[in-house]
């Protein structure tokens, strides 16, 4: 219970964001990987994962800690407290399996009421939490909110004139970086004219580099990634090196 | 005296043997309850402890396994089979001999389930999967002999942990079985007695004719060594001429990236085109074996290697070892040059080539102590915790046990003779419910406790898993290279994930003695081509770095005192002269930091002696201290002597720095945060079970895990800061990579008097640290700035603004 007690203790970590523009939007993307919408008052996260220990455990494997849902909501209370916004978009796989709201620990749950009190939050399906969840807010397949278009699979044929800049996630982009003393690897949002896919939100995730053919097919000419971290930072979506 | 039977008389007779005495004493001693035998290489040492049990099964015959063997190297069991096979067959003995390790069959390893041989030859790794079988009480019953081969080489590490407490588990089996070590020359038998008895037996301890003092000099060239680097290019030529007058040379490296430069550079000189193979841990299975193989028909003059044939088969007409680069532990320059000449009574030959000047230092101090015979150790741990999580793991797939029971076999193992129970309990309710603080677990534990107490796996699907992860060597994250498809698609070996990573589709490096082109990644595979005509890029090994010996460092520091360098070659002399004139030299009860700037940083350098891994520690140190205090530290590299950091910043008052008090202070704080820690949490929370590297289906890199261990550190450090894990790794740490406690010893040793120098460029010491690889990133307020700065300068070249 040490852990528990701690918790008020715990330091929020505050990070900055980097400006960007999306179909005449006006965006920040914050060094935590969330995004901050001002004229909306919207922050949107992707990809949280909670439960992803669980299913781990379950299938006969080493138990991992159980701290993966505090450590992904505590960072989203401090982007919270900094952009208290009127409006939470969670882009999907929000939960790691459907089953996973319900198997949510009581102060959990709580936790993520308190977080939705006074402020719409949606729920918008991923490929790992389909369908109806066991757990308040709206749920929605996709979100249209003029001049944006929310859903969490960015679509191959996605024209941006007619939809509006789609904003997805899925991906877990990270990209890398040469300095003047070496190359550092951090997860990324990736934006072009059309389009913006978000970083993984959640505590246990892995991640895909920029340079892998799915993202190089997605993402359009003149691309830029946005590194998270500290101080965030944008650079030109890295292409070339190692395919993985 | 125990008469040897007239079978086993007349074959020796046949053979023109006599028993040698240590045999003997050994067959005197058959039925003490455990044996150590010292013995040199070559004598004879593993025909003195199978006898015992041939002659057993000779007089008794019976079915059923009588005797294991474990040695380190699956190697070592066949090639012991193959030589046990000639006395067994040309007397008729009824006895039936096997290996089994990960290279045999899995028909095979069903057959020897069902039906064991008289006696099995196999690793640590392979026993320890043999106990996790629920039908292990069958296949043990009726064991009498237990020998462990090489066992001063299993008694460092943790494989050795995880083989004593798998042979507790025998022992418990069947409690009579007795144990039998075969070890070479060490410097302190009563530890690795220790390590091989059961707790409440004593172990008789027999001594073999050391043999004649080796023949052992420094390598004669012309040349001086280079001011730096750790190649010996320069050495070359002179080495070639060892080969050419020498039946079968091996050439030690201490690491494999060296091996592979020298080797590619002896292909080149090699005029008379002398067949000469290369031998080391990152090369493909086949190619290894082909090396091996064309080495005992003779057919290679010389052998370029590493660590890896430190052990293994006896090559009867190697007469000739050289090492290059210092051999940092005298200890093992003995072992390696007992591979040469393994008749037992001509003196072994053997040749040092330092790979730069302060490693003929170094080498001059090695020798003496070989001379007089001091070998260095260091004092053994206790037990470690995550072998022994691994270990209850495994206990737990052969069926539900008593936990008080299992307690009390592991008290009877030499390295947890000291366990508490508390500890005990703390590494069981770890692999039941991970031991967290925050109990959230209870319906997904691994370990359910039954009514009668006893403990079992709660899902059996568990026992595939577990087992698939069984084994405490740590590989680093490699990938396989193979030629690209359309040219054979041949395997030629592994490089480091992070290696790989830096390459793009052109750029060259060595492996296995050729230069080869990278062309793609294709899956978890790296294809190349070949390319003759480049110089390559270099393949980046992690392998082991031993840190040079406290007795080796000790002897450079009071050699230094001397003032009188007349016994070493005159360019080294005159190397410690140019340092005394334009800095000073190291003293054992001060620490000499100098300070300069070079090519646009700041550099600091420390000459610690301490060993490399303490030296490392205290580059993490210096650089936190530095961080705190706004100097702009970006990174640092340490050697066995001295530590060097470089930044943005100068540093003008670095005993600031170096205060012991901060230095103590901070280390609890910076101990949480850094690379090494993250690192030695990933090799401990492997063994304990906490991240599997092989899963049902499929092999997994590292990278490709779905979460990385970095983030369950992170965690664990949040939210339950006192989790066993953390706890094992802070002590790994500290007597390993951290290696706290020879940090410490320095500080008491300097008393805080240090001596700083500002210097106009770059000294003749600090020079060779420029080029040394294992630099470690500082991830501070510097980095942020050059991210931004790279950041920046990418968006102006691509004409994009924000």
């Amino acid at each position: 219970m040490k852990a528990r007690n701690a918790q008020g203790k715990l330091q929020k970590t505050l990070t900055g964001g980097v400006p960007i523009a999306l179909a005449g939007a006006s965006l920040i993307a914050l060094g935590s990987g969330a995004l901050w919408w001002p004229a909306k008052s919207m922050l949107c996260v992707s990809d949280l994962h909670l439960g992803k220990s669980e299913r781990y455990a379950r299938a006969g494997g080493a138990t991992l800690p159980p701290y993966q849902t505090q450590g992904t909501l505590l960072k989203l209370e401090s982007d919270l407290d900094a952009y208290p916004a009127s409006t939470v978009i969670c882009l999907g796989d929000s939960f790691d399996h459907p089953q996973a709201p319900s198997e949510l620990a009581k102060d959990d749950r709580l936790w993520i009421n308190r977080l939705q009190a006074g402020r719409d939050w949606i729920w918008i399906e991923g490929n790992h939490d389909p369908g109806p969840l066991d757990i308040g807010g709206s749920h929605r397949t996709t979100l249209s909110v003029h001049p944006l278009f929310f859903q969490h699979i960015a679509a191959p044929d996605h024209n941006g004139d007619i939809m509006g800049g789609e904003v997805s996630g899925h991906y877990h982009p990270k990209a890398r970086l040469k300095t003047a003393a070496r190359t550092v690897s951090r997860a990324c949002f990736l934006l072009d004219r059309q389009r913006l896919i978000l970083p993984a939100y959640g505590t246990y995730t892995g991640g895909l580099h920029s340079n892998h053919s799915q993202l190089q097919a997605l993402m359009g000419a003149g691309a830029v990634a946005v590194l998270t971290g500290k101080t965030p930072q944008i650079i030109p979506m890295p292409r070339s090196g190692t395919d993985r | 005296m125990t008469k040897l039977p007239a079978q086993f008389s007349d074959w020796f007779a046949t053979r023109g043997w006599s028993i040698h005495d240590h045999q003997q004493q050994m067959l005197d001693k058959a039925d003490a309850a455990a044996l150590l035998l010292i013995a040199p290489t070559g004598g004879g040492k593993t025909l003195a402890g199978f006898l015992p049990s041939l002659i057993d099964l000779a007089a008794a015959p019976r079915q059923g396994l009588h005797t294991i063997y474990i040695s380190p190297l699956k190697a070592l069991a066949a090639d012991i089979k193959r030589n046990l096979s000639t006395p067994v067959t040309e007397m008729g003995l009824p006895v039936r001999i096997e290996d089994r390790t990960g290279d045999t069959s899995s028909s095979r390893k069903r057959r020897q389930r069902a039906d064991p041989p008289h006696i099995l030859l196999t690793t640590p790794e392979s026993l320890a999967l043999l106990i996790s079988y629920e039908d292990a009480p069958r296949i043990f019953a009726g064991l009498q002999r237990i020998v462990i081969d090489e066992i001063h080489a299993l008694a460092d590490s943790k494989r050795g942990d995880q083989l004593m407490l798998a042979v507790a588990r025998l022992n418990a089996l069947c409690p009579t079985a007795r144990r039998i070590g075969l070890s070479a020359t060490v410097d302190d038998p009563k530890a690795i007695a220790q390590f091989l008895t059961r707790s409440s037996d004593s172990c008789h301890i027999l001594n073999a004719d050391p043999g004649p003092k080796p023949d052992i000099a420094m390598l004669d060239i012309a040349a001086p060594p280079p001011w730096a680097g750790g190649g010996a290019a320069y050495a070359i030529q002179a080495v070639l001429e060892q080969i050419a007058q020498h039946k079968t040379t091996l050439i030690f490296h201490n690491t494999r990236a060296q091996a592979e430069i020298f080797f590619h550079k002896l292909w080149l000189a090699n005029a008379q085109s002398l067949p000469i193979g290369i031998h080391h841990g990152s090369l493909d299975r086949v190619q290894r074996d082909r090396v091996e193989a064309a080495m005992v028909r003779g057919e290679l003059r010389a052998i370029v290697c590493t660590g890896s044939l430190d052990l293994g088969i006896d090559w009867g007409n190697v007469d000739l070892v050289v090492q290059i680069g210092a051999p940092k532990n005298v200890k093992r320059l003995v072992q390696r040059i007992g591979r040469a000449n393994h008749s037992y009574n001509t003196p072994s030959k053997a040749l040092l080539v330092p790979a730069n000047r302060f490693e003929v230092v170094e080498c001059l101090i090695a020798l003496r102590a070989v001379e007089s015979h001091s070998l260095d150790g260091e004092a053994r741990g206790r037990g470690p915790l995550d072998v022994l999580c691994q270990h209850i793991l495994i206990i737990a797939c052969a069926g539900p046990f008593d936990p008080d029971t299992l307690f009390e076999q592991t008290r009877q193992t030499g390295a947890y003779h000291d366990l508490t129970r508390d500890e005990f309990d703390a590494c069981l309710d770890f692999c039941a419910t991970g031991g967290y603080a925050l109990r959230a677990y209870d319906r997904w534990q691994r370990l359910m406790i039954d009514p009668d107490g006893r403990y079992r796996l709660r899902d059996p699907r568990s026992a595939a898993r577990i087992r698939m992860n069984i084994g405490t060597i740590q590989d680093t994250d490699t990938l396989k290279v193979r030629l690209q498809r359309n040219r054979g698609g041949k395997p030629l070996g592994e490089i480091e994930e992070g290696f790989a990573a830096t390459l793009s589709k052109g750029d060259t490096f060595l492996i296995g003695g050729q230069v080869v082109r990278y062309e793609g990644l294709r899956e978890m595979t790296v294809e190349v081509s070949r390319q003759a005509n480049k110089t390559p890029k270099i393949a980046t090994f992690m392998g082991t770095k031993f840190a040079t010996s406290t007795q080796l460092s000790a002897g450079i520091l009071r050699y230094f005192e001397r003032n009188d360098w007349t016994d070493l070659p005159r360019h080294t002399a005159e190397w410690l002269s140019l340092q005394q004139r334009v800095s000073r030299l190291p003293q054992a009860d001060k620490l000499l930091i100098e300070t300069f700037a070079h090519e646009g940083r700041e550099y600091l350098c420390a000459y610690g002696f301490a060993g490399r891994n303490a030296q490392q520690t205290l580059g993490l140190l210096l650089t936190k201290r530095m961080e705190e205090l706004g100097q702009n530290p970006l990174g640092f590299v340490a050697t066995d002597y001295a530590t060097l950091v470089w930044g943005l910043t100068t540093v003008t008052d670095p005993a600031a720095l170096f205060e012991r008090q901060a230095l103590e202070h901070g280390f609890e704080d910076w101990l949480s945060g850094n690379a090494v820690m993250k690192r030695t949490f990933r090799a401990s929370a492997t063994i304990a079970g906490l991240i599997e590297r092989n899963l049902p289906g499929q092999r997994t890199s590292g990278r490709q895990a779905t979460f990385s261990s970095d983030i369950l550190y992170d965690t664990l450090l949040k939210y339950d800061p006192d989790h066993l894990l953390l706890a094992i790794t802070r002590t790994e740490a500290m007597r390993g990579l951290i290696d706290f406690e020879r940090l410490r010893e320095m500080t008491q040793r300097i008393a805080g008097h240090i001596d700083h120098i500002r210097l106009p460029r770059i000294s003749p010491l600090a020079a060779p640290l420029l080029l040394e690889a294992g630099r470690v990133p500082i991830a501070g307020a510097a980095q942020e700035r050059l991210v931004a700065e790279a950041a920046a300068r990418l968006m102006e070249a691509a004409g994009l603004t924000t």
